[in-house]
């Protein structure tokens, strides 16, 4: 048979019993169209998360203290409570080949308040670098600058949400007001860019302040609670990390390095454990679609075999007149492909349409990569082969004697 | 032509055997209009399954055209069927949702003849079965029985068969339109030399051919020459 009889006896066969056909084609729908849909939110999800990491800076090191330890070193109390970092150690850092940037914080929340308003949120003792390492921009007036951090200024660059707290959302008289952390009073020097909530932390409501001055007057010593680093290259952050590891444990006089009192925290050991929940994540919502997709295509069995049975004269006579067994399970095998095809196409344009409601409605970027949606359209057509396999060969082996005597 | 010779069929069912054709061994030159006559049980759909490679025999040979075919496979069989022979069943048999010519082309696009050379040779049957052209493009479920009919004969005419076997090609049709079939195999084994094998149980009917074949118990009980041949008058083809 030629493909192009094929395909019109494909088409008439389906087209003749079009509600059995429809309601068929809906099974295989719901199958692709939650595959597509819930790969892509799981992908969404795993690529907000990772751009949120990466937000935090590019190829960071995180350095926090460990847990301080009584005499014996038997307890240990919560990790990155020790006070065990100064500034001497990040400048130390700083030295290292291949490191771009240091920048220490001093971070504690205080209730803040300015001209009757007030809030409660982080303040961020920190030096010049930590623009560079925290890819912080700033959107009016100016950052900490050396001078400020030198002479203990009392100055403050505040996050927009602080902003929007204490001064009105929007408003553009943040600069030059006062504001009081702890009863002191803070000259505001400029707002940064907003850089978006990261679900854990808004890193949006935050006060700036320089750190000498945070120490001073906040914390009354001269520890500091994290040391970002910023390495140059991507590809030397494990040497980095083994590095800045090293100098903190000679700096430190620290011989093994299972008592260490710092840790050092590599951004894309970060990343890699979140993408391996999303991950899992994804193929859960994956799996439970791809049960509804396996629902689908013993439908489109059930319906095939319904089929054979209703056509058997007609297939006793396709077969009196000439039909070989390939021509005949070629046709019905070619309906269970088209049945699949068409629900496959429907279900890839619903998945999408899924997915870009729930980017527009949910705030989640749902991706609809081309992989997935050339994977539902294989998995579709292969479930027409698969479950339209067994009908086909049910109908191109019946005796065509008996087949036309069938009533 | 083919030829039988020693044809046994039978069928088992368990420990039971049914002998259901005994030894029958004739022949049908080209040309001949030949009835198979015998009630039912006889045996005679069997025979015909085997004349029309529907079925293989348990013993015996089949030739047709030269070629033995009791032994082949069943897509062999099928190959058979497509190129050499020609079906017309009691109930029509046609595809109730598709137009007469995509019935009657059928045959042809198994054979993957080009649609074109098929609408020619189906037009060319349909001319030759009798029926008329404003009938082609409707679906087969909208004719009468008689047209329905005359679809099927320009379908098993359309491969240019060696052999067109009608298994009771009246049995649903009243005894009028019966006749106008009848005459339509007369006129195509006169004037088109068709080799015409006709199964019937009814003697009316099977007096039509010019050799009668009766067929009682699984054999042949009587293999004559049809004298009183029945001529039906030359009736108009829109009178069906």
């Amino acid at each position: 048979m030629l493909l192009s009889d094929l395909l019109h006896e494909t088409y008439s066969a389906v087209a003749v019993n079009k509600a059995r056909s429809g309601l068929t084609i809906l099974g295989i729908v719901i199958g692709i169209a939650s595959v597509v849909a819930l790969t892509a939110i799981g992908q969404g999800v795993q690529a907000t998360i990772q751009s949120s990491i990466q937000g935090i800076g590019s190829n960071l090191l995180i350095v926090t203290p460990g847990a301080p330890r009584g005499v014996g070193q038997e307890v240990s109390a919560g990790r990155g409570n020790a006070q065990t970092l100064k500034l001497d150690d990040a400048a130390a850092i700083g030295q290292l080949d291949g490191i771009k940037a240091v920048a220490s914080e001093v971070t504690r929340s205080y209730q803040i308040t300015a001209k009757g308003t007030n809030t409660n949120t982080r303040v961020d003792g920190t030096v010049p670098e930590y623009l560079t390492v925290r890819n912080v921009e700033v959107a009016e007036g100016s950052f900490i600058d050396e001078g400020q951090v030198t002479s203990l200024a009392k100055v403050a660059v505040i996050g927009p949400t602080t902003r929007d707290d204490l001064f009105g959302v929007g408003s553009t008289d943040a600069i030059g007001s006062v504001l009081r952390i702890n009863k002191i009073e803070f000259k505001i020097i400029g707002v940064t860019k907003a850089k978006g909530g990261s679900g854990f932390s808004n890193q949006d409501d935050v006060v700036f302040i320089p750190i000498t001055t945070a120490q001073r007057f906040l914390s009354g010593n001269v520890y500091v609670n994290t040391v970002s680093v910023s390495v140059a290259d991507a590809s030397g952050m494990t040497a980095a990390q083994q590095a800045v590891t090293q100098l903190l444990l000679d700096r430190h006089h620290i011989g093994d390095p299972l008592l260490a009192d710092f840790s050092v925290m590599n951004q894309s050991d970060i990343v890699a454990a979140a993408t391996s929940v999303t991950s899992t994540f994804t193929i859960l919502l994956a799996s439970i679609a791809g049960i509804s997709l396996l629902v689908g295509g013993i439908g489109i069995m059930n319906m095939m075999l319904t089929n054979v049975t209703e056509r058997t004269r007609e297939i006793g006579l396709r077969k009196a007149i000439g039909a070989e067994r390939k021509d005949i399970s070629r046709q019905f095998l070619a309906e269970a492909v088209m049945l699949t095809f068409l629900g496959g196409g429907i279900g890839v344009a619903l998945g999408w349409l899924i997915a870009w409601a729930t980017t527009k409605f949910a705030s989640i970027a749902a991706q609809v990569t081309l992989p997935s949606v050339a994977l539902a359209f294989g998995v579709s057509a292969g479930i027409g082969i698969l479950f339209g396999w067994y009908p086909a060969r049910q109908a191109s082996s019946l005796n065509p004697i008996e087949a036309l005597r069938y009533e | 032509m083919i030829e039988l010779a020693n044809v046994e069929k039978i069928y088992k069912n368990g420990d039971a055997e049914t002998r259901v054709l005994k030894n029958i061994s004739f022949k049908v030159n080209d040309g001949d209009f030949v009835a198979i006559m015998g009630p039912s049980g006889s045996g005679k759909s069997t025979l015909m399954h085997i004349i029309g490679a529907l079925d293989r025999p348990t013993s015996g040979s089949y030739v047709l055209d030269g070629r033995d075919v009791s032994k082949l496979s069943d897509d062999e069989l099928a190959l058979v069927r497509r190129d050499r022979l020609g079906f017309i069943f009691q109930a029509f048999n046609l595809l109730p949702r598709a137009t007469v010519l995509r019935n009657v082309s059928l045959p042809l696009v198994y054979a993957e003849v080009p649609a074109e050379e098929r609408d020619r040779r189906a037009g060319d049957a349909l001319r030759a079965a009798g029926l008329p052209e404003d009938r082609w493009n409707h679906l087969s479920n909208q004719l009468s029985g008689g047209q329905m009919q005359r679809v099927a004969i320009a379908r098993a005419l359309v491969n240019n068969p060696a052999i067109i076997l009608a298994d009771e090609p009246t049995g649903n049709l009243d005894t009028k339109t019966g006749e106008l079939v009848l005459h339509t195999f007369q006129r195509l084994n006169q004037e088109q030399k068709r080799t015409i094998i006709l199964i019937t149980h009814e003697p009316y009917v099977a007096e039509h051919a010019d050799r009668i074949i009766s067929v009682r118990d699984g054999e042949i009980v009587e293999d004559k020459h049809n004298g009183n041949k029945r001529v039906v008058n030359d009736h108009s083809h829109a009178a069906i």
